[in-house]
């Protein structure tokens, strides 16, 4: 790459907008140098600069008793779960380099995620992920589900994290721009947090890792525009990953958090060596001087542009302490990885770059990033006429179908609903000895947390579905069901990251949805007490003009002061009472039932009382901490049939139910309620259970007792287990193990 | 009772190990780096799962080349007891410790579930606690797990009794004979001519916690502190 003219031309190429261009140069005082112009386009893009989204971000409820960072300030959330320790997590997508390079894109997005997991002295402990693909019938889409899951698994398992739980979707509407969200949780004692702000004038500046090589330069900016035919022509943009590499970085890491060396450490993600520097200085208040002939390369005959924006994986930047650089040498290499001083710590907050003694680039840190100068954007909105149609919609014109058991087996047959055993038997997801309830077991996993008896419960959920009706309430929804997954495994709701992937947020259609969404959440986490600790916007998810689905994706975490408490999903014990607590409503629109059988996406969603969703959170809580139940599972895709019969296979046990009704059996069955828990109950137990849920004021209702072969509800439906077992399980493998023609 | 657990640039497995054997059954273990330590004082040897250097070449290819493998080898000459666990298997094959090499699965994916195994040969030093008939259920997460061997290597293996674990089971659509990797013979585990180096796919070390409801992977440890506590009773 040889260095360029600068001109305004060459801004606007660089995705810069004329004003922008314009307040650069008057900032400078100048016209900027060519690796200047580098490092604004891509810190003021869309992936680094949040500047389309931080004002609809900021007013998001980001306090919490156990917060010990606020959103933004560290690498990711952090969360006191006492004891002494605490717990660190966070997503983050990876859905462009994904959509073109699937098996490299989706494991550099698991790489990244865990980086900013140990770079706060946290050992990764668990990771989920959520992802969306187009129909599988199309072969394009089974072979990006191959790579992504592939990624994802070759990174995580050598890494060596237990991948413990996840969600994967299908609609049409992701067919060019599939998602890819990862989320990766950690645990760190109190005090032993590692601080990314830098600080004392004269220390040291360190590079570790991996070298410097030209893959990933621009992947932010990449990150920050539509999807199009010549997006493979960025395949370049798409970093390489080295799971080996990072497991030793992590290792090294946090030797050197433990030690007192460390003054400050950022991972180097997006936007590379420019923006771990600019960030952690402006953190500190402080400047960084930095000359690039210092940072070892993969290739000799990079420019300082290349090298400040080079996004290879695995690298980090970590301040030492002047005058024990020693410590820091001999613990990388201990692990063989490079631990180059290449600057140091300046007072002025400036940050600088050299070549061969001469200066290329010299700014303001401050002026680079999220929170300083970087734009902030307050976009138009407009609100989608089609959304007051799909009020009008009216459920009670959809008619009843002739066999409810066909119906029921073919729902279980839907992708959308099926065994995802096929994508998570390829994550490891008993490594590390503290899995105690792993994948298609539970609502969310259940990870003890090491050596104590605590343990977290962990869930992603997200659906785009209902926020593409009806955005605000769809993303309550979407909060209230995450919740309501850890409350089912014993989890009492502690904190959420999310990942919020939306089309071109310069369309004002898109960006109602974004504002939309935004409060939704913030209603719903206020309205439950749950912090939202951090997470990740993925804008310009289209493809030849066509969007996703508006998909905000929650990832919760959920604290058991006893692992012993954690409950499962399925029924445990023949005998055992079903009851339903909650009251079902008809809330068929948004349902998969519709979507399958009349091929529609439509209707109002399913209404939801925060204040009662509340109190169902706090009595499943009070139902697990007492041992009152022995499952827990609540109504989901699918409905109360599809829930039923998930609670069924684990042990292969069946179920008879007989009970009144007061809707019709189709929206009993097929309908998407929110706040409803199935539950099973040992009989001698029925008496506190019931007062238990009088207490809490939540409606029970008595749906039948678990035993038999068979999953039976009134007169309408029976399907024997197994055959419901062998449905749901055959569906992904004979999908993606059938023989792919070769396309040339 | 001291163990050993190897630390290879890559493997993942020796914390689990570590947890198992110190925390969980009360043993002393030496933690010792591929680079620096010694297996001085230890009474049995621990090589954990995991991706030294990465599988880089082939799995278990480079590490058999770091310096404790020197160690470890004379020690297993000495008729010291190593377990090579996962990755650690793959190590002692590619180290001669053991015969066979183990391949990419026959699914060509990784593959991370519980397996039932069938204990073939109790009278080890890694099976005498097991009852007789035993099955067990072990978690499995590989990609290279496929044991194969040429047909004289099998025949001997199944002659001298070396077999210690098979697969056999669950029956799966895609493990119908219960064999999750296309292993020869369906071996999930065995051991040298002199009995005192087993090399095993399954993972022992994440099933040795009676509060999680899994206890099967106990007995290999269990066995080996026994028969190491009834050497040294026996006067040099």
């Amino acid at each position: 790459m040889k260095e360029k003219l600068v001109t305004l031309e060459l801004a606007l190429e660089h995705g810069l907008t004329p004003e922008e261009y314009e307040n650069i140069c008057e900032l400078l005082g100048r016209t900027p140098t060519f690796t200047e112009l580098g490092l604004y386009s891509v810190m003021w893009s869309e992936h680094c600069s949040y500047k389309s989204s931080i004002l609809e971000l900021k007013t998001l409820p980001t306090q919490g008793k156990h917060m010990l960072a606020q959103a933004g300030e560290e690498n990711a959330g952090l969360l006191d779960i006492g004891g002494g320790l605490a717990v660190c997590f966070k997503i983050e997508s990876h859905n462009h380099p994904s959509a073109i390079e699937p098996y490299q894109g989706a494991a550099t997005g698991v790489g990244g995620i865990l980086r900013d997991i140990f770079t706060m002295g946290a050992r990764p402990i668990a990771a989920l992920n959520s992802l969306r693909f187009g129909s599988l019938s199309d072969p394009h889409q089974r072979d990006l589900m191959r790579g992504v899951v592939r990624g994802i698994g070759d990174y995580g398992n050598c890494f060596g994290v237990p991948t413990v739980a996840g969600e994967v979707y299908f609609d049409m509407s992701y067919s060019g721009n599939p998602l890819v969200n990862a989320m990766a949780v950690g645990i760190v004692p109190v005090k032993a947090v590692a601080r990314s702000a830098a600080k004392g004038k004269g220390n040291p500046v360190f590079i570790v890792g991996s070298s410097t090589g030209r893959d990933g330069i621009h992947g932010a900016t990449f990150a920050s525009e539509e999807l199009s035919e010549r997006s493979s022509e960025r395949r370049p943009s798409v970093q390489i990953g080295d799971p080996f590499k990072e497991k030793l970085l992590m290792e090294a890491t946090l030797e050197l958090v433990a030690s007192d060396a460390l003054v400050g450490i950022q991972d180097m993600g997006a936007a590379g060596i420019v923006c771990s520097c600019t960030e952690t200085a402006a953190r500190g208040k402080v400047g960084i001087e930095i000359d690039v002939d210092k940072v070892p390369l993969r290739e000799p005959d990079m420019i300082p542009y290349e090298i400040c924006l080079s996004e290879s994986q695995e690298r980090m930047l970590v301040i030492i302490e002047k005058g024990k650089e020693n410590i820091a040498k001999q613990i990388f290499e201990k692990w063989e990885l490079h631990a180059e001083p290449i600057g140091e710590v300046t007072e002025g907050g400036r940050f600088t770059v050299t070549r061969n003694g001469q200066i290329v680039a010299d700014v303001p840190a401050d002026s680079l990033v999220l929170g300083g100068g970087a734009p902030q954007y307050k976009r138009p909105s407009r609100k989608p006429f089609e959304l007051e149609a799909h009020k009008h919609f009216n459920p009670d014109h959809v008619p009843e179908p002739a066999d409810y058991s066909k119906v029921l087996a073919k729902l279980l047959a839907s992708p959308n609903i099926a065994s995802k055993r096929w994508v998570f038997e390829q994550y490891d997801h008993t490594i590390g000895a503290n899995t105690m309830v792993g994948p298609g077991l539970s609502d969310a996993a259940v990870i003890r947390v090491p050596g104590t008896q605590k343990a977290l419960a962990l869930t992603v959920d997200g659906n785009g579905k209902r926020v593409a009706l009806n955005p605000r309430r769809g993303a309550e929804l979407a909060v209230c069901e995450a919740a309501l997954n850890v409350a089912c495994t014993g989890g009492r709701p502690i904190g959420l990251t999310n990942c919020l992937n939306f089309g071109n947020p310069m369309d004002e259609e898109i960006y109602y949805f974004f504002r939309e969404t935004i409060a939704g959440m913030g209603q719903a986490c206020r309205a439950l007490e749950i912090p939202v600790t951090g997470g990740n916007v993925s804008f310009y998810n289209e493809s030849k003009n066509e969007s996703v689905m508006p998909t905000p994706v929650i990832g919760m975490v959920g604290l058991l002061e006893d692992f012993s408490l954690a409950t499962p999903t399925g029924f445990q014990e023949e005998g055992d009472f079903i009851a339903l607590l909650g009251t079902q409503g008809k809330d068929l629109g948004g349902s998969e039932y519709l979507h399958l059988f009349h091929d529609l996406i439509s209707g109002p969603v399913p209404e939801i009382n925060l204040e009662r969703h509340k109190a169902l959170i706090q009595l499943l809580k009070h139902l697990t901490d007492n041992r009152l139940i022995r499952s827990a599972h609540d109504i989901s895709d699918g409905g109360l049939a599809v829930c039923l019969t998930e609670a069924c296979m684990p042990k292969s046990l069946g179920a008879v139910l007989t009970f009144p009704w007061d809707l019709r059996p189709l929206e009993i069955l097929f309908a998407e309620n929110a706040s409803c828990v199935v539950v099973s109950v040992n009989g001698d137990l029925w008496g506190k259970f019931r007062d238990a849920c009088k207490k809490f004021d939540i409606p029970v209702k008595m749906l039948g007792r678990v035993g038999g072969e068979t999953l039976a509800i009134n007169d309408w439906l029976v399907l024997p287990v197994k055959k419901a077992e062998e449905i749901y399980e055959k569906v992904l493998p004979d999908i993606m193990e059938q023989v792919e023609e070769l396309s040339v | 009772m001291v163990f050993a657990v190897i630390t290879f640039p890559g493997s993942n497995c020796d914390q689990d190990c570590i947890w198992a054997l110190e925390s969980v059954l009360g043993y002393t273990v030496r933690k010792v780096f591929h680079r620096s330590g010694s297996l001085e004082s230890a009474d049995a040897v621990v090589l954990p799962g995991g991706f030294s250097y990465g599988d880089y070449l082939r799995a278990g290819a480079l590490a058999r080349f770091s310096p404790i493998m020197e160690e470890v080898t004379a020690f297993a000459r000495e008729g010291g007891i190593v377990l090579g666990i996962c990755n650690g298997f793959q190590i002692l094959c590619e180290a001669g410790l053991l015969p066979g090499a183990l391949v990419r699965n026959r699914s060509l994916k990784f593959v991370c579930r519980d397996v039932l195994l069938r204990i073939e040969n109790r009278s080890t030093v890694f099976t005498s606690n097991y009852k007789n008939e035993q099955e067990i259920l072990l978690p499995i997460a590989h990609s290279d797990g496929q044991y194969i061997a040429d047909a004289e290597t099998l025949d001997m293996l199944e002659r001298e009794k070396r077999v210690v674990f098979r697969y056999r089971g669950p029956i799966r659509p895609d493990a119908p004979d219960g064999n999750p990797n296309g292993s020869a013979r369906a071996i999930a585990g065995l051991i040298n001519e002199q009995g005192n180096v087993l090399g095993m796919m399954p993972h022992p070390e994440r099933a040795c916690e009676a509060s999680f409801d899994r206890t099967d992977g106990t007995g290999v440890f269990t066995s080996i502190a026994e028969a190491v506590a009834n050497r040294k009773m026996i006067p040099a």
